[in-house]
């Protein structure tokens, strides 16, 4: 008997615990497999990092020799393993473009990026939530049909068209914001401010109508339940009915919602960077494609995973936590 | 007697359209009928009849896109409907309290029961928190429910206490009226019982009034003293539950009462026929966990054999196996003299069409875009090759053996009814000309007057065709019309295996009696028997 409920304990202890780790364990592993997809993806482009850096008129021998330096002639598995141990050691490589360190040319454009990331969801993801929950919450009614409305045509129009609205709109028409953003190292907190606003509103327009749409349907779905009715039938208040009984049940499906975007500012702020100029790692991602600086794509890519899978794992592990299922395993 | 006590809630002229697309649908037409103090109302109907809308309605709730378009729903004399939400909120849960079909979706999954029980009292503002939980402690002891249980969350709690912990918290405010909507239907015989007399305990101790809504003749007429009978959204008949049972007025009444008298008549050859069907020693697995114990028995041809459990005893699994969906980890199947493959893809053309199967949900077993036609036909392709010329020919011959209406050979399959989408399922396993037909729940979906006609119908079919039936059931009235034989399994094992006279009438197995004795009979005072029987039992001890 007493053997019996240790191992119920063992087993009711754990589920939550290894379903986190196995989850944590699956992100590295996907990580990996971009990893390799990075790499192969460089490896699949015409030409290799030496003729991009010599350019058209080298001589072969030139070509050759480069090659040899840049340890271009070991098999394609070993160069792999060298860059990936090369990766995990910290070591980021030197830009082919200009010699420098990848690291130095990241440092500015990641804190940039970072700082623009961070204003856009901390502006839009509150306001995405409140709009899913008032939608939700008067089904129906004209406030639930303009959002939708609104929310649809933004998610059609693709994001470089509404910048450059918004461009024409509070930058040529009415003068109020710069339309390139040029942010320099040292620059006063609020210039940053001023000066990223138009390519912050334009990640935030899209990512609000999207999320809007998302955890409006979510709410909707919870609201839906047995147990909601089950409430209203106990003469609970409306809000009670809300934040008491559907919020908690949603927390999960919102978790991924937020994940979803904060993974889609990572990912526009490469279009959003390119049409504002604006000095990021989106921005240096397009640069560095063009001039076929292999290293520095092979990083800019590999952080962008990172972040994405990173916020699709802490999704999955806040639902795992929400779930009482799990959560409180049966007796 | 009835007129002298008040009026606790009065429905008149009640009509509810629900708004399907723009067109009004109606589900309620000028229905009439009266709650006295102290007394509860049974309202029994098939699905679709209203019931439910109806038992909302009492509560002055609306499904959001349903509509009263007349009449009224009057509590203590004022009209629900024309209520602020703010005092229909202060009635709800209060006076009138609501216990559903299903607990395991009523209760909310992220809340422990007990926070979810004290919710309306303390709300409400008639209860401290403290005095709720120690109220709750009392009302759990009196339906059988451990104290402790209230701590739990609803998905640690069996499907029988959570509904019992449902019927506590409606409870919760000692209202003056509650609402039972299907209580029993999603639980097994032998727990319904337990909660059944939980239920009455509960209503004679506080002298509850109560609305009792369900599809079950013999449960409505333990529970109530009057019964209305709903029918598409109307009253077809009120009367105390006596008359109501002795000399019912209505033909559709009459019809619901006959359903339950159906039983095949006892067949005394069935002993000389070859053997059909042997499985010896099956063992079966999901995972680690045991699904199938050491299954042996056999069948002879033209047999009808019921295979009766309660929900997890491994009846469908039983099934699975033989169709070799379900591999066994020991034993065999042996059909007609050879050992079959243990998994479907083993087995040759032939073997598969000799064992037909036929599912609970005609819904999802035939394809909707389907005609009936090309529903039939299939098998007759796969099979046999016949001329086309024959093979309509076949087809109309098949639908005239389920008695389906010629005219309906080109109509698509969603467009039909429950009972006719069933038939088309027949004919398609008929039309494979199997020797073994594996009939799974195949009534439990469908009303009562259209399961007995189905019923019939296999009955019919059996000993016209000279088929061979397993009939895998949870209900051992629907058993007793169509078998010769009767399997009783319970969580993977054979109980036992009988005559089927022979097993309902004198069981040897506990267990056997026991569902047996589960089964609520259609007359006044069933219940109140067990109940007393139970308590001299416990007293006895």
């Amino acid at each position: 008997m007493q053997e019996f409920q240790r191992r119920n304990f063992h087993v009711s202890r754990h589920p939550v615990a290894s379903l986190i780790l196995r989850r944590i364990g699956l992100a590295l592993v996907t990580l990996l497999a971009v990893s390799v997809v990075v790499f192969a993806l460089v490896q699949a482009l015409p030409s290799d990092a030496a003729e991009a850096l010599l350019g058209q008129n080298a001589t072969p021998q030139a070509v050759a020799h480069l090659r040899q330096e840049l340890g271009l002639n070991e098999p394609v598995v070993a160069r792999y393993f060298a860059w990936l141990a090369r990766l995990l050691s910290g070591d980021l490589g030197r830009s082919l473009a200009n010699g420098l360190p990848v690291s130095d040319l990241l440092r500015d454009r990641l804190a940039n990026t970072l700082f623009l990331f961070l204003v856009s969801a901390t502006a839009s993801l509150p306001l995405a939530l409140l709009l899913g929950l008032a939608c939700a919450t008067w089904r129906g009614s004209l406030f639930d049909r303009v959002c939708n409305i609104v929310a649809a045509s933004l998610i059609s129009s693709p994001q470089f068209l509404v910048a450059y609205l918004l461009i024409y709109l509070l930058s040529v028409s009415w003068g109020l914001f710069p339309s390139s953003a040029d942010i320099r190292p040292g620059m006063a907190t609020q210039d940053k401010f001023y000066v990223a606003f138009l390519p912050a509103v334009t990640l935030c327009v899209i990512v609000v109508a999207y999320m809007l749409r998302m955890t409006r349907a979510a709410i909707l779905d919870v609201l839906g339940n047995d147990y909601i009715r089950m409430a209203i039938l106990k003469g609970v208040k409306q809000r009670r009915v809300v934040v008491h009984h559907a919020l908690p049940n949603a927390i999960a499906p919102i978790a991924i919602v937020v994940a979803l975007l904060l993974a889609y500012l990572i990912v526009g702020v490469v279009i959003v960077e390119t049409v504002f100029v604006y000095p990021g790692l989106g921005q240096l991602l397009v640069d560095a494609v063009g001039k076929r600086d292999i290293v520095v794509v092979q990083a800019v890519s590999m952080i962008f995973a990172t972040a994405f899978i990173t916020f699709n794992t802490l999704a999955d592990i806040v639902s795992i936590i929400c779930n009482p299922r799990l959560l409180y395993p049966r007796a | 007697m009835v007129s002298a006590l008040p009026v606790l809630l009065a429905v008149t002229d009640l009509s509810i359209a629900a708004n399907a697309d723009g067109r009004m649908d109606p589900i309620l037409q000028g229905i009439d009928l009266s709650l006295n103090t102290g007394e509860v109302l049974g309202i029994i109907g098939e699905s679709g009849a209203g019931k439910s809308t109806l038992g909302l309605a009492l509560m002055g709730y609306l499904a959001r896109n349903c509509v009263v378009t007349a009449g009224s729903v009057a509590f203590e004399g004022t009209d629900l409907f024309k209520l602020a939400e703010s005092r229909r909120r202060d009635l709800r849960g209060v006076r009138i309290a609501y216990v559903a079909q299903s607990a395991a979706a009523s209760f909310n999954p992220c809340r422990r029961l007990i926070d979810q029980h004290i919710e309306a009292a303390v709300q409400h503002g008639l209860l401290e928190p403290q005095k709720a939980r120690d109220e709750a402690a009392a009302i759990y002891g009196e339906l059988g429910l451990p104290a402790e249980l209230a701590l739990r969350f609803p998905h640690q709690v069996s499907g029988g206490q959570l509904q019992r912990a449902m019927i506590a918290m409606a409870m919760s405010c000692r209202p003056d009226v509650i609402i039972f909507d299907e209580p029993t239907t999603a639980l097994d015989v032998t727990t319904q019982i337990g909660v059944l007399s939980a239920l009455r305990q509960v209503i004679r101790n506080h002298r509850l009034s109560g609305v009792y809504i369900s599809h079950d003749l013999a449960l409505v007429a333990q529970m109530s003293d009057r019964i209305v009978v709903l029918r598409h959204g109307r009253v077809v008949e009120t009367a105390d539950t006596a008359t109501m049972l002795q000399a019912p007025k209505d033909d559709y009444t009459k019809s619901l009462w006959a359903v339950r008298a159906l039983a095949k008549p006892q067949r005394t050859d069935t002993g000389l026929a070859p053997e059909l069907l042997s499985i010896e020693a099956l063992d079966a697995h999901y995972g680690a966990f045991q699904v199938l114990h050491n299954i042996n028995f056999s069948l002879t041809k033209g047999q009808a054999m019921a295979i009766v459990g309660e929900s997890g005893s491994g009846k469908s699994s039983l099934a699975r196996a033989l169709i070799g969906i379900l591999s066994p980890t020991n034993g065999r199947v042996r059909f007609e003299g050879t050992v079959l493959p243990s998994s479907y893809k083993g087995r040759s053309a032939d073997q598969l069409r000799r064992i037909q199967f036929i599912y609970q949900m005609a819904d999802t077993a035939l394809n909707p875009r389907h005609s009936v036609k090309t529903t039939i036909e299939r098998p007759l392709k796969l099979f046999f090759k016949l001329p086309s010329a024959m093979r309509e020919e076949r087809i109309r011959s098949l639908m005239a053996a389920v008695e389906l209406d010629e005219r309906l050979l080109h109509r698509k399959t969603k467009s039909l009814s429950g009972g006719q989408k069933q038939r088309v399922a027949i004919a398609r396993a008929l039309a494979a000309e199997p020797s073994l037909l594996i009939c799974d729940e195949v009534t439990s979906a469908l009303d009562q007057i259209v399961a007995e006609e189905v019923l019939k119908l296999l009955l019919r079919l059996q000993s016209e065709m000279l088929l061979s039936i397993l009939f895998i059931t949870h209900d051992l009235s629907a058993a007793k019309a169509v078998s010769d034989r009767i399997m009783v399994m319970q969580k993977g094992k054979i109980v036992e295996v009988g005559e089927a006279q022979q097993v309902l009438t004198s069981p040897t197995e506990t267990y056997t009696r026991e569902l047996i004795a589960s089964i609520p009979q259609l007359r006044v005072g069933w219940l109140d028997e067990k109940i007393s029987a139970a308590r001299a039992k416990r007293q006895a001890i």
